[in-house]
Formats: C-alpha cells, structure tokens, sequence
C-alpha cells in the first residue's frame, strides 16, 4: 500500500522530468522544424507570386503554376504595368503617403504639444475624443467627407484625399506623443523658458530634437497606412490618373484579368512596393506596433 | 499666490494656440461629418435634393432586413478569423519563438520567423486580395493543389460558391492577422520575468503547463489589447469583401461596412445606408468605451 502511494507520487514526476530533458534535446529541432512549416506556409503565397509572374503564358498552361519557371520573362508584368499605368499610380501613392505623414506629423506635434507640455484644460477629453475618431468605423463619415468635397471642389484631388488622412492619423500620433511629452522632463523646459526661450523656440529647438527617433517611427506609420487605405481613397478619387497603388489593386477584379500570369504580375507589383518598405523599415515596424497598440 | 496662479494659468492659456489646426482639422474631416451622418439615418435622401425627415423610419426597415441581419451574422463569423484562431495561433507561435526558438537557436533566428510571419500583415489588402483570389479562382493554385496530391473530388469554386466563400475569405484574413498577434504577443513577452520561467522549469513543468500557467496570464494585457482591436477592426471589415466577392455570391459575404457603401453609392439610398453606419458605430464605440474602461482599471490596478 505504502508503495503503491509512493509510486503514485513519485512516477509521474520522475516522467515529465525525463521528457522535459528530451524536449530539450531532439524535440528542440522538432519544434524549429513545426515553426518553419508554419512560415514557408505562410511566405508559400508570395512565392507563388514570384515564380508565376515571371512564367511566359504558355508555360504556365502547359507547367502549371507549381513548376518553376525556366527564365525570367517580364511580359505579362510589363503588359499590367501599361494597361494600370503603374508608374502613375505609384507616383501618386507616394505623393499622398509622403504629404499624409509630413502633414500627420506636424498635426500630431503641434497637438501633442499643447496636450502633453502645456497640460491645457480639458486634455483628457480631448484625447477621448481623438481616440474614438479613430476607431469608429470611416463608413460613417464617408459619405459626408464625399458630399463635402464636392462642394469645396476639390473632389477627385489627391489633396481631399491628403487632408482627410493628416488628420485622421494625426489623432492616433496625438494620442501616442501626447504620452511620450507627458513625462518630458519639466527640467529641461524651465530651464529653456529662464533662458528667454519662448514656446515657440521650446517646441523647435528643445522638444523636437528629443522626439525625432519618435517622429519618424510614427512618419513611418503614416506613410504605410495611407498607402494601404481603400474606403476612402476609392470613394473620393475617381478618376484614373489620381488613384493610388492600393485603389488601382481593388478594382482590378472588375478588369478581368483572365490570363492567371497577368494576375500574378499584378499581384507582384502590388507587393513589391511594400516588401521594399518592409526591408528598408523592418526594424522600426515590428517594435513600432508594440508600442502603438499597447500603449 | 494669486499672481503667480494668474500668470501660470495665463502661462497654459498659451498652449491652447497649438491647438487650432488639430482642433479645425477635427472638427472639419470627423466631427463634422459624424454628425451629419447621425442626422441623415433619420431621412430619405437620394443624394441629390433635400433630405425627407423620416424619422425612425429607416432603423425601422433595418429591423426587418434579412440582408442586414445575414450582415451581422456574417461578422460574427467573421470574428473567428480576425480574433479568435489568430489569438490562439499568436500565443502559441510567439510562446514557441520567444522560448524554444530563441533560447535554442537566438535572437537573430527568432526575429527572421518573427519578421516573416509578420509579411502579409503589412500587404495592402487589396494586394492580398488579388494574390487569393488567383490562388482561389477554379483554376486556381489550391485546386491545382488538390487534384496533384490526389484530392482532387474536394477541388471547389471557393470563393464563386454561397457555401465556400465565407470561409475561404476567411481563410486569407487568418493569414493577414496571425502576424499581428504575434509581434504584439513576442514584445509582451520579452517583459515577463525569466526567473518565474525557470522556476517553473526545476518545478518540472513542460512547456503546455508554462503556458497555460505563466505566459497566457501575463500575457493578460497584450492578448487583452489585440482582442479588443481585433473585435472593433472585424466589426469594420470591408477591403476583403470588397476585392474577394463583393459581399456575394447571393449575400454569402455579406458585411455590414460593405452593405453601407452599396446603398450609399450603388442604391443610392443615402439614409438608409447612414443609418447602417450608424449601428456600426453604436457598436464601435460601445466595444471601444469598455475598451478604455478596462484599460484604465487595469493601469490603475499595476
């Protein structure tokens, strides 16, 4: 009996200790083999991209699109490029991405600013609302925004497109440098301010500097962001020559591309500019979106 | 003591001046059209003319709309492949990363498998779209796929088919999503105490009892943040539905956000389709309020 409950207690102890020791040695390349598995699953769609866009049509029909192609053929990438006028769309992303985060930027310090040092009346309320400005969902101001730009006149213009976005990021930036400028140290800004500094220099020459690294991650973020938005690009520009990157993705279901290498090359240009983000930005992303949506 | 208050409070009036432009901005591009959009949902209006008060009306026809309803049910399901499977996935993945990967192989290996699950997170959506909807078409690589390794009976016109689409669409957000949840999760991570880990290891716990017992409870606020932004992100959900089916075939993708901009634009029932948006943002910020609510019990209780 004594036995049977030392047994009892002792066994399975013992047993997990021995499997936890071979978990340690084989089971480690097990694992790293299971989370490998999971990421070329993952990256499987990009390379399918890959190997297709750059297949000849009959290639494609005959091989398939498992087959590896057998030379680098730009036909079909090409021909997407013509037929979406591509380096248009591209200047246009980049023209809108880059004036969204300068503009977003500039809204989000100048806000922080006041919220964050100045301490004004009403910063938390303030904050509240600028935080649910961002997520509420953009159907429910697009129509407005719409209608608004039409009677401005600036409907269908890569600035309708630009100032709704500045904004719109800029609550998220306001939020998040809001509290970064909280714990500024206040030494630091009396001491600018007994030297004869006035606000205006103080936000130039003593907050700015400290905040660049900050400025730019958020930059950064502006700038991806607006690259990728659909909704309200696709409801305010119209025409062909204003539309940027991601629009000109959206609507190419409606174009037919019949011809599956054509879809391919699409799918490649659509990527390609973000995987070049992606590299450049690498670093700042990954840790950026820990900051941003804990914070 | 009062001149110095009086200089001080003159002192903070002048930040308020940093505050135009956000303030115009604001009021301008959100604020603004918030309200109308609220004022709208309680009119007829073909986007021309002036807008018929109605009243109540157009909730009224909402109540009663199949179309409506099979929107919200879509996005429920919805919530499964934007929340629920990458969560999971998330916490496991990034648990397996931040333990066996980096512990075993380093940090550098970790961040390559942490930086490619990310990928497709950063695509533009309608990228991704275009990508899926070869790789879904009837001809497309998945059944190309099937057929090669002998499945070929289970090959379907996925997204082309009321029964098959919901998840098929579904199939390309739990790809896009998974490395979100992740890259917050592995940050988390990297806060938790390593003794607690090694604690429970000499205590003889495998790596299942860790994570149920120390990753996922102090993983709390991060599962907690991703969650909550994932649940308001699915309740707005219109890019995939747009570029993949466009709410069809015969409503089977059907979402709310999609449902709005086919009668404000195609129907051009204006206020019927704000009074939509208005559900939705009833909604919205109902899970962001609980959100914030939270967040500060939370920050309170640190």
């Amino acid at each position: 009996m004594a036995d049977a409950v030392l047994d009892g207690a002792v066994t399975p102890a013992s047993k997990s200790a021995a499997a936890h020791g071979r978990r340690h040695g084989a089971g480690r390349w097990l694992i790293l083999g299971l989370v490998t598995l999971g990421l070329l699953a993952t990256l499987f769609p990009f390379f399918l991209t890959v190997i297709n866009a750059i297949k000849t049509s009959a290639e494609y029909a005959s091989n398939g699109p498992l087959a590896l192609p057998r030379g680098i053929d730009l036909v079909q990438i090409l021909k997407f490029w013509d037929l979406s006028d591509y380096s248009r769309k591209l200047l246009n992303s980049v023209i809108i991405s880059g004036c969204v985060a300068v503009f977003g930027v500039i809204l989000s310090t100048l806000n922080a600013y006041a919220i964050g040092i100045g301490k004004v009346k009403g910063s938390r309320a303030i904050l509240v609302i600028l935080l649910l400005g961002i997520m509420v969902p953009q159907e429910s101001i697009v129509y407005p925004l719409y209608y608004m730009a039409k009677s401005v006149g600036i409907y269908d213009t890569q600035l309708a497109v630009i100032i709704v976005f500045a904004v719109i990021q800029s609550a998220f930036g306001t939020y998040l440098l809001s509290s970064v400028l909280a714990s500024f140290p206040r030494e630091i800004i009396e001491a600018a301010d007994i030297d004869g500094a006035n606000r205006w220099q103080v936000l130039w020459f003593v907050v700015i500097p400290v905040l660049r690294p900050t400025l730019m991650v958020i930059g950064t973020f502006f700038f991806i962001w607006t690259w990728n938005e659909f909704l309200i690009p696709l409801v305010l520009l119209v025409s062909n020559n204003n539309q940027t990157v991601s629009l000109a993705m959206g609507l190419t279901r409606g174009q037919n591309l019949s011809d599956p290498v054509l879809q391919a090359a699409a799918s490649l240009l659509g990527i390609a500019p973000t995987i070049i983000f992606f590299l450049i930005f690498q670093r700042t992303l990954t840790r950026g979106v820990a900051v941003g949506s804990v914070k | 003591m009062a001149a110095a208050d009086g200089t001080y409070a003159k002192h903070r009036r002048g930040y308020y001046f940093y505050l135009v432009p956000g303030v115009i901005g604001f009021t301008v591009i959100v604020l603004i059209p918030q309200i109308a959009n609220f004022v709208l949902s309680f009119t007829a209006w073909k986007g021309v003319g002036t807008p018929r008060w109605i009243g109540i009306q157009n909730y009224q026809k909402l109540l009663a709309d199949d179309q409506f309803w099979g929107s919200m049910i879509h996005t429920l399901m919805f919530i499964i492949s934007m929340t629920i499977i990458p969560v999971a996935i998330g916490v496991v993945l990034a648990s397996l990363l931040f333990d066996y990967v980096r512990d075993q192989f380093g940090e550098r290996v970790a961040n390559i498998f942490r930086a490619g699950f990310y990928l497709p997170q950063i695509l533009p959506i309608t990228t991704a779209g275009v990508l899926w909807g070869w790789i879904l078409s009837p001809v497309g690589v998945a059944n190309i796929v099937l057929k090669a390794i002998g499945l070929g009976a289970l090959a379907q016109n996925w997204i082309g088919d009321a029964t098959y689409a919901l998840p098929a669409v579904s199939l390309m957000i739990v790809w896009i999503q998974v490395g979100y949840c992740l890259v917050v999760f592995m940050a988390g991570l990297s806060r938790i105490d390593p003794s607690l880990y090694e604690a429970a290891q000499l205590d003889g716990a495998g790596w299942w009892q860790r994570l149920l017992s120390i990753t996922i409870p102090m993983l709390a606020p991060e599962i907690f943040v991703v969650i909550l932004t994932t649940l308001i992100a699915a309740l707005k959900l219109f890019a995939p539905v747009f570029v993949l089916t466009a709410g069809g075939p015969d409503n089977a993708t059907m979402v709310p956000s999609y449902l709005t901009y086919y009668h404000f634009f195609t129907t051009q029932r204006v206020g019927y389709a704000a009074a939509i948006a208005v559900v939705q943002m009833i909604l919205t910020v109902g899970l962001a309020v609980i959100f914030l609510r939270l967040q500060a019990r939370q920050q309170a209780t640190e």
